[in-house]
């Protein structure tokens, strides 16, 4: 077997994951990824999940060693945002041509590119990324950065995750074991401390990490390394000196949490920053994870101060929005524990939920959300396209919040749409962030447009002609007004309905 | 003439070309119920697909034979036959476009016969959709070829051959990829408006122009060419191709019926829309409405507002063949220069007229080396980086652009078209003017000066 074969079936095989300890050997051995059908698929490759993961670490130089589309389709498209270094966002490919393929030039090409790089950047390290035609012609990138990495003086770490071994989470993964064969342990800090965590799996899109530091700040909780979200690559490197870790998106880096703690005894939890409850956990199991490290016991107490304060003074902001969003019903489509520990602060402010996707959730996330739903019938896997314009176009929900993938089923259905993948624009995690996420639903759902788009022009129905006139009266109608208005005009509907 | 410099550094730096997949793709999406079919690794579609939805903010139709690794051994049809058969299932259109990618064109097999094989065993299930095969390896090219070489794909796999009744009222027009939502809507109202009748391949105006179908999801595009037009444009009376690269299909078009084409390499301009309206009038036997001559005396007085602005401008450009031309001979065409231009290739005959004294094959990474002390950069989206840090307004153009809304419908051709650019532009430059402060007009400033002799700074005079 080739050593790429052995990473992978070692990351299938992951004893950590929730969901794969809910399967049976076979099913194990299958692996997490689902065969692909040809025609009805979506979703990135492994290469794609890989740079996901490593792209944000923000001063090193990220190398695509590939035909154009690999890189050329895909940089600078995501909203992790960087304190300081900005080279991240610069865009390196060895943009192969049809010569380079046929001549076996790659491996040339590519080391010349390492080289190129570091005179002109000089960055503390280079990633280099092998995709589906550098495989395939079978360069050996492990070489060519080993020996990249002896000539130049400076890391140069391969990461060898061509798009057809599968799919964007086992990228996601391999690029952990990247960190982990390569990086991580490599340099020892002169700054240790007993309150040096790690975040793994934290992007920090839009920035919103930095909602969440602060809070750690006040605690003394030192980040030593955020992985990988605005994270120099000298935090990464001495990331083993942390005294423990909060595993933030379990599906991508769980391989990275589990082996860490087995190799430098970093325990860890899985946690989220998404929601008020869930914040103050997450800050609670850092805080009892120091603690049995040794930090002094008085840790603990402060964190219940800080808790305690801060969900106060966001549960009163979000109090403001219940005369708002009482009632409102939210369509929940995105995977995993965001689901349901979103679901339960938009619960507490009397939104219903009215389906959420449980297509990444573990089976302990679904007996939460289970619970917290309180009728199975609201769980759903994955939904057609088609199904899911139905449901909003019959107007079932108030507003949906899903990933970029399906925001025009919703916005093409006229229905209110927020995006909460990585796209986004505002930043959601800790305690003002869930202020802010219900914030933007409420922007949303009470944008004066739904009024206007939902309508049809008057000359497609007769009979409202004359309703519609201009008149000199300004128009103060809200759209509760006119939800409840709707039904009372049968006529218009049923003359639409006609029409078409 | 143009000197034309290739690429030889050997990292890419900010790339300035799109895949040549994603332009076949684009063009296929110019046409009514149909769906491209990227023939690769899931993550090829999916990265194209992410950057088309970011630029058009539209829901796209595209799917992937989904490679994985034992099929890129054992060879694709399989996943090619699976795909297509299950998007004819799923979706029923009327045309799939298939492009390949560099992967399946690395291991290289024959597509076209194994597409034939699957439509001929397959005949009952495939009936009442076309599939048409482009060849477009990502290593090779970009969006203009990709887009050429799917229009010529469906001309040659569609279009009825041979000499057929020509209708007299009828011509086709085959757009460059660089022509907007807005260009194509207005070129058919100016065609409309000579009495004629034009059927547009790809017309991205009824696919892509952001509108809202009625009441049901739609899995394939709504709107564009139909495969009925594609089948008939033997029966035009004259073929228009717009851009260099349109060259090719034009040609086998004409080799395939006889129609005749006459090609612009830009119709952005006084003189090229000039051309235009004059063909269109000999072609109809009727001479301009009086609409569009009022056009070209709106672009008159639009040219006399609009050059104080330009005059001694040095203007950057990066951009595909055939948009650096447009783009840089509308510059010069108002006095302004050319201090840098860059495309994504040195094969096109189009660079040797660019209007530059030299065309770097690159990326961004050169234009924002050669850019340093440019008035205006002018590029996709992209450029925004090399923007920020050169401190120098970026003028967005072309694909992708997804940090602005509307790029769309934005109008770029024709006497009204150029209009607009001239006032885009010309507002660009004075949002960003400087006002003079007594340093930088001190006629000594760039002056060697002992020190003795510099008089002691004074804040007032």
């Amino acid at each position: 077997m080739s050593p790429l074969t052995v990473k992978i079936n070692d990351v299938f095989n992951e004893p950590a994951c929730e969901k794969n300890r809910s399967k049976d050997a076979k099913a194990r051995q299958k692996g997490c990824s689902k065969p692909l059908t040809p025609g009805a698929a979506a979703g990135g490759c492994a290469f794609d999940g890989a740079k996901i993961v490593l792209q944000p670490i923000t001063d090193v130089a990220h190398l695509i060693h590939a035909p154009l589309a690999c890189e050329g389709n895909s940089w600078d498209n995501r909203g992790a945002a960087s304190s300081g270094p900005t080279l991240w966002r610069t865009s390196f490919t060895t943009d192969l041509t049809e010569l380079d393929v046929v001549m076996g030039q790659g491996e040339r090409k590519l080391f010349k590119a390492i080289r190129e790089i570091k005179e002109k950047h000089a960055p503390p390290a280079i990633f280099v990324y092998s995709t589906c035609v550098t495989a395939l012609i079978g360069d050996d990138i492990e070489a060519v950065c080993k020996r990249a990495a002896e000539k130049f003086g400076l890391p140069v770490v391969p990461v060898n995750t061509p798009g057809f071994v599968g799919s964007k989470n086992l990228g996601n993964k391999l690029a952990g074991e990247a960190l982990l064969d390569h990086v991580i342990g490599t340099v020892e800090p002169d700054d240790i401390g007993p309150f040096d965590i790690n975040i793994l799996g934290e992007f920090n899109l839009s920035g919103e990490f930095w909602l969440v530091k602060p809070l750690l700040d006040r605690l003394g909780i030192r980040v030593r390394a955020c992985i990988p979200g605005d994270a120099r690559y000298l935090d990464v490197a001495s990331a083993h000196r942390a005294r423990a870790a909060m595993m933030v998106c379990s599906t991508a880096l769980i391989n990275l949490a589990r082996k860490m703690e087995e190799r430098w005894d970093i325990p860890f939890f899985e946690g989220s920053f998404y929601g008020i409850t869930d914040t103050s956990e997450a800050l609670r199991q850092i805080a009892k994870l120091l603690v049995n490290k040794g930090a002094d016991l008085e840790l603990i107490e402060r964190t219940e101060t800080l808790i305690a304060e801060e969900e106060a003074i966001a549960w009163e902001k979000l109090e403001a929005y219940r005369p708002r969003l009482e009632g409102k019903r939210v369509l929940l489509n995105t995977g995993g524990v965001k689901s349901w520990s979103v679901a339960h602060a938009l619960m507490e402010i009397g939104v219903e939920i009215v389906g959420t996707s449980v297509k990444k959730s573990t089976v302990e996330d679904k007996e939460r959300i289970k619970q917290i739903l309180k009728d199975e019938n609201h769980m759903f896997e994955s939904m057609p396209a088609r199904e899911l314009y139905d449901m909003l176009s019959e107007d079932k929900a108030d507003i949906m919040l899903s990933g970029g993938r399906t925001q025009f089923i919703a916005l093409k259905a006229k229905t209110p749409w927020l995006d909460i993948n990585q796209e986004r624009q505002h930043p959601y995690a800790g305690y003002e962030g869930m202020v802010e996420l219900v914030r933007q639903i409420d922007l949303a759902i009470h944008n004066p447009i739904w009024r206007q788009v939902r309508e049809p022009a008057p000359w497609e129905y007769q009979p409202a002609i004359e309703k519609e006139l201009p008149s000199t009266k300004s128009d103060t109608e809200t759209v509760h007004d006119f939800k409840k208005a709707s039904p009372q005009e049968p006529t218009v509907s049923a003359t639409f309905e006609e029409s078409r | 003439m143009t000197r034309i410099l290739p690429q030889t550094k050997s990292a890419a730096v900010n790339p300035l070309k799109s895949s040549q997949p994603l332009g076949a793709a684009l063009a296929f999406l110019g046409v009514n119920d149909a769906i491209p079919l990227f023939h690769g690794s899931q993550g090829c579609t999916s990265f194209a697909l992410v950057l088309l939805v970011r630029h058009f903010k539209e829901a796209v139709p595209l799917q992937t034979t989904a490679m994985d690794e034992v099929a890129t051994i054992l060879g694709g049809m399989d996943h090619l036959e699976e795909a297509i058969l299950n998007l004819k299932a799923r979706t029923n259109p009327e045309l799939i476009g298939v492009c390949t990618t560099a992967l399946v064109e690395t291991r290289g097999e024959d597509f076209a016969r194994g597409l034939s094989n699957i439509k001929m065993m397959r005949a009952k299930e495939l009936a009442g959709t076309e599939i048409v095969l482009a060849n477009t390896p990502d290593f090779d090219g970009a969006i203009e070829e990709g887009w050429a070489k799917a229009v010529t794909a469906m001309i040659q796999r569609i279009t009825l051959r041979g000499e057929q009744a020509r209708q007299r009222k009828k011509i086709a027009i085959l757009p460059g990829w660089n022509l907007t939502v807005a260009d194509i809507e207005h070129l058919r109202e100016t065609v409309e408006s000579f009495g004629l009748k034009a059927v547009i391949l790809p017309d991205l105006s009824g696919s892509l122009d952001g509108t809202v179908p009625d009441d049901r999801w739609v899995p394939t595009t709504y709107g564009g060419t139909t495969v009925k037009d594609i089948h008939e444009l033997g029966t035009a009376m004259q073929c228009i191709a717009i851009g260099e690269h349109m060259r090719r299909p034009a040609e086998v078009l004409e080799r395939l019926t006889g129609v005749p084409y006459a090609l612009f390499q830009s119709l952005t301009g006084l003189k090229d829309t000039d051309r235009f309206v004059s063909l269109l009038s000999a072609i109809s036997g009727t001479p301009a409405p009086a609409k569009i001559r009022r056009r070209r005396a709106q672009l008159q007085d639009a040219l006399l507002d609009g050059h104080f602005h330009f005059g001694g401008k040095k203007i950057a450009i990066a951009a595909e063949p055939d948009q650096l031309y447009q783009l840089a001979t509308f510059f010069t065409g108002m006095g302004a220069e050319i201090a840098a231009a860059v495309s994504t290739t040195g094969t096109s005959k189009i660079l040797e007229k660019v209007p530059a004294e030299q065309v770097q094959v690159g990326d961004l990474g050169d234009l924002e080396g050669f850019a340093a002390g440019a008035d205006l950069l002018v590029t996709h989206s992209h450029g925004r980086q090399a923007a920020e840090r050169l401190r120098i307004p970026l003028m967005r153009v072309g694909f992708p652009i997804f940090d602005r809304l509307g790029s769309q419908h934005k109008l770029t051709i024709l006497y009204q078209g150029t209009r607009d650019l001239i006032f885009d532009v010309a507002n660009i430059f004075q949002a960003s003017q400087h006002a003079p402060t007594p340093g930088s007009l001190d006629p000594f400033r760039n002056r060697e000066m002992p020190d003795d002799s510099r008089p002691p700074t004074f804040s007032r005079h």
